[in-house]
C-alpha cells in the first residue's frame, strides 16, 4: 500500500513537472509583456521599456526565466520559499498567501458540502427511482448543470444578497408570505415523503401547521434581528438527530446503540456548558483541539454502550457528536447575530472576501466571512450537487441491481439495512474519483466566482498576471491548484482503496 | 450457391431464423428451420434502428431536439451568416433610433442595448458565434480523444504510458485556466483559431472513457479472432473495435458540445474568448452586467439562452446516453 502510495506521488510529480514547464512556456508565448508600456506616451518611455526588461528577465529565453522560477520554488523545500516578484516589484509569496486563503476556504466549504447534499440526493432518488421527486430532482440537475455560472452569480447577487440587506433591515414577514412559505414546504414535504395519500395529506398538514407557527412566532419575537436558540433547543435538536443517526444505520432493534447516541448528545450539551469561558473567545486552533476531543470522546462513549455491535455504535456516536458540536456553534453564532448586524447593517455585501477594518471579535468575523462566503458557495456547490448526485445516483441504482442485494433481501433484511449496510458503501466507490477530479473544475468556477463577488483571491492573482503577461502570479495560481489537485487524488485514490477491499492486495 | 459454412447433412439451404433483436442466428446442424414467422417476429431491427427507435420514446430529448433546432434556425437564418442575407430587417453593427430607454417594443422585440443597437440582432449573432465554437470543439476533441484514448487502450505497454501520462497533464492543469491563456494567445486568430485551441484542450475526459472501451473490447472474441486471421491494426481498430465503442463516443460527444458551450461563455466573459468587435453570448452579459436593475432585457435574453442551449444538448446527450445503453428494460419518461 505505502509502495503504491510513493509510486504515484513519485508519477505525478513528474506530470506537475512538465505541467508547469508547459504553463510557464503558454504564458510567456500569450502575449508582449512590453505592451502597455509601448502604447504609451511618456516621456522616459525607453527607460521604463529597459527598467522592466532588467527587472523580469525579458531578454532571456524562456527556458532559462523557467528554471530560475523553479529554483526559486525548489528553496521551499528547504524553508525559504522564492516564487518571484511582479511586474510592479510585489513578492508573489506574500500575495499568494494572502489570495490562497480566501479561495481554499471557498472550494473546501463548496467541495464538503456539494459531497454530503450531491450524495445524500443520489441516494434517495435511486431509492425512489422514477417518483416525481426523482424526476424533479434530475430536471434540476440538469438545470444547475447547464447553468453559466458568471450569470447565475449576478442573478444571485441581486435576489439573495441586495434584497436580503434590504429586508433585514426590518426584519419581519408578512402574513401572506408566511402562508405561502408553509404551502410550498408542506407541498415539498409530501412531494419527497411520498407515501399513499393519506399519508401524505398527514406530511403535508404538519408540514403546514409546523412551519406557519414557527414562522409566526419568529415575526412576533423579532427573531430575525434577535435570534435566540437556547441550551434547551440544543438538546432537543443533538437528541432528534442521535435518534435519526440510529435510525438510518442500525434501527431501533439494538437499544444500546441508541442509548449511546443519547448519552454522546448529554455529554456535548454538559461539554457545551463546560468549555463556555473557552468557547466565547476561542483561536482556530482551540476549536479545532475541541473537536478532535469531539471525536474521540464520542468514539469513546460508543465503544463504552456498544456490547457486541461495537463498531456501528461508534459509527453512530461519532456522527452525532459532530452533529452536535454543529448545532452548538450554531447556538454561539445565533447568540452573537445581534452584535454582528450592529456593526454591519448590511450583513451580504457583494463584493469582497470580508468587510475591512471589520471590529469585531471571533465569532462576529466567523459571521462576517460566513455572511461574504455564503452567495459564492451555494453556486459553487449547485452546480457540483447535479453531477454528484447524478452519479451517485446511477452508481446506486447499478449496485441496487445486483445479486448480492437482492440475496441480502431474500435472507429477509429490511430495505434499511440492505442499503445502509450493503449497497451504500459499494455505491460510493467510483464516486471518489469523480470528486478529484472535478476539484479542478471547482478552482475554475471558483476563478468565476470570484470576478463577479469581486474577492481578492488567486482568481484575481491569476488575471492580473496574465493580463500583464507576467508569469509570476499565474505559476503562483497553477502550484496551489496543482498540488492541491494531487492532493485531492491521493486522497481519492486512498479513500478508493479503503471502500474497495480488492484493491488491497 | 452452395455455402461452405453450412454443415448440414444433406446440404440444405441456409435459412436464418429471423429474431426481433436482429441478430443473425445460423440454422446449424440439425436445426429445424422453419419458413413460417411467429407473430411479431417478422421484423428485425439494425443496431442503429433499435437505437433510433429507444432514443425516440425519450420525450425530454425530442423536446430538446426541436428546442434547438428552432434555435439553430432563427440564429442562422434571422441576420443571415457569411454571405447569405437573412429575413430579419436589422443588422448587429448599425445604430438605430433610441425608442425610450430601449425597452423591448414590437419594433426591437428584445430591446436597444445603450447606443441603440437592435439588441435581437446582436443576441443572434452571439448565438451564432457561440454554437459554431461549440460544435466545432466538440467536434475537434471528440477527434482527439477517440484517437488517443484508442490507441492507448489498444496498444497497452509504453505507448498507453505514455498517452495516459500526456492525458494526466491536461487534467492537472485547470482547465479554465488552461483555456484563458490558450485564448488570450489566439485572440487575434479568430473564431476558428479559438475552436481550434479549445478543442485541444477539452479532450481528455473522451480520451480516459474511450481507452477504458477498448480495452475491455479488445479481449472479445471477435478481436482475437481477427487477430488470429492476421488482421491488421488499424481496421481492427477502425472496423471491429470502434463500432461497438461508438454509443459511448457519441454520447461523450454530445455533452462535449454542452460543456464547450459553457466554456466558451466563461472564457468570453472573463476577457479571454471572443473579444470585441465581434460578439459572444459571454461577451454580452459581461458587457452588461451592470444594467441588470436598471436595463434587464440586456441581461436576461443572452443568459437565457446559454441556458436553453446548454440544457437542450445535456437532455439529448441523456437521451442518446439511454437509448445506446442495451440494459435499459424500463422506457424513460
Amino acid at each position: 500500500m505505502l509502495k503504491f502510495i510513493l509510486r504515484r506521488l513519485g508519477i505525478s510529480a513528474l506530470v506537475l513537472l512538465a505541467a508547469s514547464a508547459l504553463m510557464y512556456w503558454l504564458t510567456v508565448k500569450s502575449g508582449d509583456p512590453l505592451k502597455d508600456l509601448r502604447e504609451s506616451n511618456v516621456q522616459n518611455r525607453e527607460q521604463l521599456i529597459q527598467a522592466r526588461i532588467d527587472h523580469m528577465g525579458l531578454d532571456l529565453p524562456w527556458y532559462e526565466r523557467y528554471w530560475d522560477w523553479l529554483q526559486g520554488v525548489g528553496g521551499c523545500f528547504t524553508g525559504n520559499c522564492d516564487l518571484g516578484v511582479t511586474v510592479n516589484n510585489q513578492s508573489v509569496l506574500a500575495l499568494t498567501e494572502q489570495a490562497a486563503g480566501a479561495t481554499l476556504r471557498l472550494v473546501t466549504l463548496a467541495t464538503l458540502l456539494a459531497i454530503v447534499v450531491g450524495i445524500a440526493l443520489g441516494i434517495l432518488t435511486a431509492i425512489r427511482q422514477y417518483s416525481g421527486f426523482d424526476y424533479s430532482v434530475t430536471f434540476g440537475a440538469f438545470l444547475f448543470f447547464s447553468l453559466p455560472v458568471f450569470w447565475a452569480a449576478v442573478i444571485l447577487k441581486e435576489f439573495a444578497a441586495i434584497r436580503y440587506n434590504d429586508w433585514i433591515a426590518v426584519g419581519e414577514y408578512a402574513p401572506t408570505t408566511i402562508l405561502a412559505v408553509a404551502a410550498v414546504a408542506a407541498f415539498l414535504a409530501q412531494f419527497v415523503l411520498g407515501g399513499t395519500r393519506r399519508r401524505r395529506l398527514v406530511t403535508a398538514a404538519g408540514t403546514f401547521v409546523f412551519i406557519a407557527v414557527v414562522m409566526f412566532v419568529f415575526n412576533v419575537t423579532d427573531w430575525y434581528r434577535n435570534p435566540v436558540f437556547g441550551p434547551l433547543m440544543v438538546l432537543v435538536v443533538s437528541a432528534a438527530a442521535a435518534v435519526l443517526v440510529t435510525a438510518l444505520v442500525t434501527g431501533f432493534g439494538n437499544r444500546r446503540v441508541l442509548y449511546g447516541a443519547l448519552t454522546t448528545a448529554v455529554v456535548g450539551l454538559i461539554s457545551y456548558y463546560a468549555f463556555g469561558s473557552i468557547l466565547a473567545e476561542p483561536t482556530w486552533f482551540v476549536l479545532i483541539g475541541l473537536f478532535l476531543l469531539t471525536l474521540v470522546v464520542s468514539g469513546g462513549i460508543g465503544a463504552a454502550w456498544g456490547g457486541y455491535a461495537r463498531k456501528q455504535a461508534m459509527l453512530v456516536s461519532v456522527v452525532t457528536g459532530i452533529i452536535t458540536s454543529l448545532v452548538i456553534v450554531f447556538d454561539i453564532l445565533v447568540t452573537n447575530w445581534a452584535g454582528f448586524l450592529q456593526l454591519k447593517s448590511r450583513p451580504i455585501s457583494t463584493i469582497g472576501a470580508s468587510t475591512p477594518n471589520f471590529t469585531g471579535d471571533f465569532w462576529e468575523t466567523v459571521l462576517d466571512l460566513g455572511a461574504q462566503l455564503l452567495l459564492p458557495t451555494i453556486l459553487l456547490t449547485l452546480i457540483s450537487v447535479a453531477s454528484y448526485s447524478r452519479y451517485t445516483r446511477s452508481s446506486m441504482l447499478e449496485v441496487l441491481g445486483q445479486d448480492y442485494v437482492r440475496t441480502a433481501r431474500s435472507k429477509g433484511l429490511s430495505e434499511r439495512a440492505v442499503v445502509t449496510k450493503h449497497a451504500f458503501r459499494n455505491a460510493l466507490i467510483p464516486i471518489t474519483t469523480i470528486v478529484a477530479f472535478d476539484f479542478a473544475g471547482l478552482i475554475g468556477g471558483a476563478v468565476i466566482t470570484e470576478q463577479v463577488f469581486g474577492w481578492k483571491g488567486m482568481g484575481q492573482l491569476f488575471r492580473q498576471g496574465l493580463d500583464a503577461v507576467d508569469p509570476g502570479p499565474v505559476m503562483a495560481f497553477f502550484l496551489v491548484t496543482a498540488v492541491a489537485a494531487v492532493v485531492m487524488n491521493m486522497l481519492a485514490d486512498i479513500a478508493y482503496a479503503y471502500l474497495d477491499p480488492r484493491i488491497r492486495r | 450457391m452452395s455455402d461452405t459454412r453450412n454443415t448440414a447433412p444433406n446440404g440444405e439451404e441456409y435459412q436464418p431464423i429471423p429474431t426481433a433483436s436482429g441478430v443473425d442466428v445460423e440454422g446449424g446442424v440439425g436445426a429445424v428451420v422453419s419458413t413460417e414467422t411467429l407473430p411479431g417476429e417478422d421484423k428485425s431491427y439494425s443496431q442503429g434502428q433499435l437505437v433510433r427507435r429507444r432514443f425516440f420514446r425519450h420525450r425530454a430529448a425530442i423536446f430538446s431536439m426541436i428546442m434547438l433546432a428552432l434555435i439553430i434556425i432563427v440564429a442562422f437564418t434571422s441576420i443571415g451568416v457569411g454571405p447569405l442575407p437573412g429575413w430579419w430587417g436589422k443588422g448587429y453593427v448599425e445604430q438605430y433610433p433610441k425608442i425610450g430607454t430601449g425597452a423591448p417594443t414590437w419594433e426591437h422585440p428584445f430591446g436597444q442595448d445603450t447606443i441603440g443597437k437592435d439588441y435581437f440582432a446582436l443576441v443572434m449573432r452571439g448565438t451564432q458565434r457561440s454554437i459554431i465554437i461549440a460544435i466545432g470543439v466538440g467536434l475537434i476533441s471528440t477527434v482527439i480523444g477517440t484517437v488517443i484514448g484508442s490507441l492507448a487502450g489498444f496498444y497497452r505497454g509504453w505507448i498507453e504510458s505514455v498517452l495516459m501520462r500526456m492525458t494526466d497533464l491536461f487534467i492537472i492543469i485547470p482547465l479554465l485556466v488552461l483555456a484563458a491563456v490558450l485564448g488570450k494567445i489566439a485572440s487575434s486568430w479568430g473564431i476558428w483559431g479559438l475552436t481550434l485551441m479549445l478543442g485541444l484542450v477539452t479532450w481528455t475526459g473522451l480520451a480516459r472513457l474511450v481507452r477504458g472501451e477498448v480495452l475491455s473490447l479488445r479481449e472479445r472474441d471477435f478481436v482475437v479472432a481477427a487477430r488470429a486471421v492476421g488482421t491488421g491494426t488499424g481496421r481492427i481498430i477502425f472496423k471491429h473495435v470502434l463500432p461497438n465503442a461508438v454509443g459511448t463516443i457519441i454520447v461523450s460527444a454530445t455533452l462535449a458540445i454542452a460543456a464547450a458551450v459553457l466554456l466558451e461563455t466563461s472564457l468570453s466573459f472573463l476577457g479571454y474568448g471572443v473579444l470585441p468587435p465581434d460578439t459572444s453570448l459571454g461577451l454580452l452579459i459581461s458587457q452588461y452586467q451592470t444594467a441588470f436593475t436598471t436595463r434587464p432585457w440586456l441581461f436576461w435574453w443572452p443568459g437565457l439562452l446559454i441556458l436553453v442551449i446548454a440544457l437542450s444538448v445535456n437532455f439529448i446527450g441523456d437521451g442518446l446516453r439511454d437509448a445506446f445503453d442495451p440494459r435499459q428494460n424500463r422506457t424513460k419518461a
